[in-house]
């Protein structure tokens, strides 16, 4: 299988300048590589610095050494040698990303929301709408709520058009940090039922999952990461043995 | 007009026409810069006269240093030989440079006008000098003469276009009637002084020299003969003059412009035309003509 | 997949390229040398606190005003890249008027306020040769609509209009030339939050519908959130950290970036 995304060499530490200046190292020379089809999810500790590593391959936080290798319109780039434009239109066409929270932008419908990056990436409006209508249904998105702002919705509803923004388009590569965090039972079948669809048309996925039901529906291995320690890669089988 | 002035052509203390010779030479170069450039606003060193600004002291200046012992001048206000302003600076030249003075416009060499401009043609020869009270057309719109200055170095007049564009929004029609601006050469932007619209096709392409005077304001400028004076207006909103239903109630003229008079108290009103040479002229004609239905035709 | 295998496409020629450009007012510094590049369709932020240049900078890039060193080099429609320094005046005025905006944090400043709403869209066509009344007008309504003004309201004069409706105004009447570099300072100053979101809003979908690279002067870190792809931090007149807007913004590096970062409210 191919390999979809290699990190290596990756270190950061954050130095918090208004906090006198404490120097916090999060990880170290980690190495991580993703293959098309496959779902790696970083496991570790509250704190361990598992939200930071993935919001580092979306090169949103800059790591301090290391590179990021991705197949982007068929060459490799390195993420974090890329000058700011091509970090965009990696995060256009390569890269996706759905993070915790929904950063509505104000006025802007939640059909609107979720065609957006389809749009951005040519895909034909109608096909777009189509398609972001049936990732709503699915994410049981009340149509009425469709055209409205997700400004006003519930946090679980904004999380929602947050995932099907993250889907619509097929990115070969996509990050997702806690998709299913506050959904139902139902949700979170539609989200692993998403993830794993995507999955089996190649897309390769790093995620934060908590909820260790949709952990091991969805991950073919978990990727440790440890406070300040060395980090190191179980099996997701091996780990589920030693802790059954 | 004569290059030869004679120093104390009279007995009465004054300069021919008034302004010292030096004064003279100076608006002749101001003038000659003015005709170079047509439209183009020049400065000049205007002289305080003995009269008040807003008067026709930026006229008066011109004329002075462009009048000679030959030349036959005619002075009109609103079109008119016989008002305050124009009898006051007709004997002013008399007085100063003892000069033939006409009401003709047919006769007159140079004709020193304050709102109009004279029906009859103007020919080849002939010198309109014009009293401007503002000569910056772009002064409503831009108060900061640095900023108007540099607008008229780089032709940009698509603010001038605008206040025409406000015309059309907000009363259907440019509603602008007077000093009516006009691109003259195809170049400069310039305030006709406050002529009826009604005259400025008459600029256009006109035989005789046009100069500009404003006392006030300082500034010379000019058309010079034969020069393309286009008055601004819109593809779908073109420049049109004034109309007037009736014809003058004294010569029965139909293509003069008209001022409407108020003859009582009962508000009884005539329509007679505003260039009174014009008038009296076809007046005439018509009492010597044998025959009365000529009164009714243009002369 | 191996590093030797690097390669990178080539990138769109900048639009608008600085470089080591400076002002100085006496013993003053306004801003010390700066380099960016803008690209087409690029939204560039600049933020700072009050005094920190970014202002300086915006008047000298805009031709408001002449930087000591440096150079602006700006890719003109017809001729190419060129130092926009060394244009004459008359060249810089109808490069501001046709293909670049300028959005005044004072609506005051970027308007015409006795002349109607009409007229004030209207004035960059008509400078630029439009003589057409019903054209004129038709295009200033169209864009009136984009701005989300009532139409009701195109011959009324902006001085009768809220601020956020001046503001949208000047947005138009810039807009209209389809420029392709506008230059915003504070465009959101003055305003009401609720007004602020529907002018951001109204921006960021003009800004992506027609593809114009914008630069945006602020100290409001919402604004760039929502508008710029990248961002440059200003302070002391010198630019103290870039980057993609939400890197800058999520992982700052600098101690100035921390401290502002961190001052913001969190609603």
């Amino acid at each position: 299988m191919t390999i979809r995304l290699h990190a290596k060499g990756l270190t950061k530490t954050f130095t918090l300048h208004t906090q006198g200046g404490i120097v916090l190292p999060v990880f170290d020379d980690v190495e991580l590589t993703v293959k098309a089809g496959e779902c790696v999810c970083l496991h570790g500790p509250s704190g361990a610095g598992k939200s930071t590593l993935l919001r580092s391959l979306y090169a949103n936080y800059k790591p301090d050494a290391g590179q990021i290798l991705v197949k982007h319109l068929g060459q490799t780039v390195d993420l974090l040698a890329a000058e700011p434009w091509e970090v965009v239109e990696i995060r256009r066409s390569t890269i996706g990303y759905v993070s915790q929270f929904l950063r509505v932008i104000p006025r802007v419908g939640a059909l609107n929301v979720v065609t957006e990056p389809a749009i951005a990436n040519g895909m034909p409006a109608a096909e777009a709408t189509a398609k972001a209508q049936e990732l709503l249904m699915r994410l049981h998105i009340p149509q009425r709520l469709w055209s409205l702002a997700p400004a006003t919705f519930s946090g679980g509803e904004q999380q929602r058009v947050n995932i099907a923004r993250g889907f619509i388009v097929d990115y070969p590569v996509l990050l997702l940090d806690e998709p299913t965090a506050s959904l139902d039972a139902a949700n979170r079948a539609t989200v692993v039922d998403l993830i794993n669809e995507a999955k089996s048309r190649g897309i390769a996925i790093v995620g934060i999952f908590h909820d260790e039901e949709v952990r091991e529906a969805v991950a073919d291995r978990l990727f440790e990461i440890g406070n300040q320690t060395a980090t190191r890669t179980v099996p997701a089988v091996a780990l589920a043995e030693v802790l059954s | 007009m004569s290059a030869g002035t004679t120093m104390n052509h009279s007995d009465n203390g004054y300069n021919f026409a008034y302004l010292d010779e030096q004064t003279k030479r100076m608006i002749r170069r101001s003038l000659l810069k003015a005709l170079s450039i047509p439209g183009y606003q020049v400065p000049f060193g205007g002289r305080e006269m003995p009269l008040a600004y807003g008067w026709g002291t930026g006229g008066i200046q011109v004329t002075a240093a462009v009048i000679g012992p030959d030349d036959w001048l005619k002075v009109i206000d609103q079109g008119a030989d016989d008002t305050t302003n124009a009898v006051s600076i007709r004997r002013f030249f008399q007085t100063v440079a003892d000069v033939a003075v006409t009401e003709s416009t047919e006769v007159a060499t140079i004709i020193q006008t304050r709102h109009r401009i004279p029906e009859t043609p103007l020919k080849e020869g002939q010198v309109l000098v014009y009293q401007v009270p503002q000569p910056e057309p772009l002064q409503k719109i831009e108060p900061r003469e640095t900023e108007t200055r540099k607008m008229h170095a780089y032709a940009e007049y698509g603010a001038m276009q605008v206040t025409l564009y406000e015309d059309v929004a907000h009363f259907g029609r440019i509603a602008k009637t007077y000093d009516y601006p006009a691109i003259v050469n195809g170049r400069h932007l310039m305030s006709p002084s406050p002529i009826p619209k009604f005259d400025n096709p008459k600029m256009e392409n006109n035989p005789a020299i046009q100069l500009f005077g404003a006392g006030r304001e300082k500034r010379i400028y000019a058309v010079p003969p034969y020069t393309s004076v286009r008055s601004l207006d819109f593809d779908d909103h073109p420049f049109e003059v004034q109309t007037w239903k009736g014809s003058c109630a004294l010569c029965g003229s139909t293509t003069s412009y008209l001022d409407e008079m108020i003859t009582d108290d009962r508000g009884s009103r005539m329509f007679v035309c505003s260039d009174t040479d014009f008038c009296n002229t076809r007046q005439a004609e018509a009492a010597s003509a044998p025959d009365d239905k000529a009164a009714g035709e243009d002369a | 997949m191996t590093a030797s295998a690097l390669r990178k496409p080539a990138p769109k020629p900048p639009l608008l390229e600085v470089s080591g450009l400076s002002k100085s007012y006496g013993t003053q510094v306004g801003c010390r040398d700066i380099s960016f590049a803008v690209r087409p369709g690029e939204v560039l932020g600049i933020v700072g606190e009050s005094g920190s240049g970014k202002s300086t900078l915006l008047a000298c890039l805009s031709g408001r005003l002449q930087p000591d060193t440096g150079s602006i080099s700006y890719d003109m429609k017809d001729r190419g890249p060129v130092d926009i320094l060394t244009l004459c005046e008359p060249e810089r005025r109808r490069l501001a008027r046709t293909d670049w905006g300028i959005v005044h944090q004072n609506p005051r400043d970027g308007l015409r306020l006795d002349v109607s709403a009409g007229g004030n869209i209207g004035e960059r066509p008509m400078a630029l040769g439009a003589r057409h009344y019903g054209n004129i007008r038709t295009e200033a309504q169209d864009w009136l609509q984009k701005v989300e003004i009532d139409l009701a309201r195109t011959d009324d004069r902006p001085r009768t209009f809220s601020g956020g409706m001046q503001q949208r105004l000047q947005i138009a009447r810039n807009l209209v030339t389809r420029p392709r570099l506008v230059f915003m300072d504070e465009p959101t100053g003055g305003l009401d939050v609720s007004v602020q979101a529907r002018l951001l809003d109204l921006l960021r979908g003009l800004v992506r519908e027609l593809g114009v690279a914008a630069i945006i002067v602020t100290h409001d870190l919402a604004v760039v959130r929502l508008l710029a792809d990248r961002l440059m931090v200003m302070q002391r007149g010198r630019v103290i950290e870039e980057g993609l807007t939400d890197q800058v913004l999520d992982d700052p590096h600098h101690p100035y970036t921390q401290l502002l970062v961190s001052s913001v409210l969190q609603v």
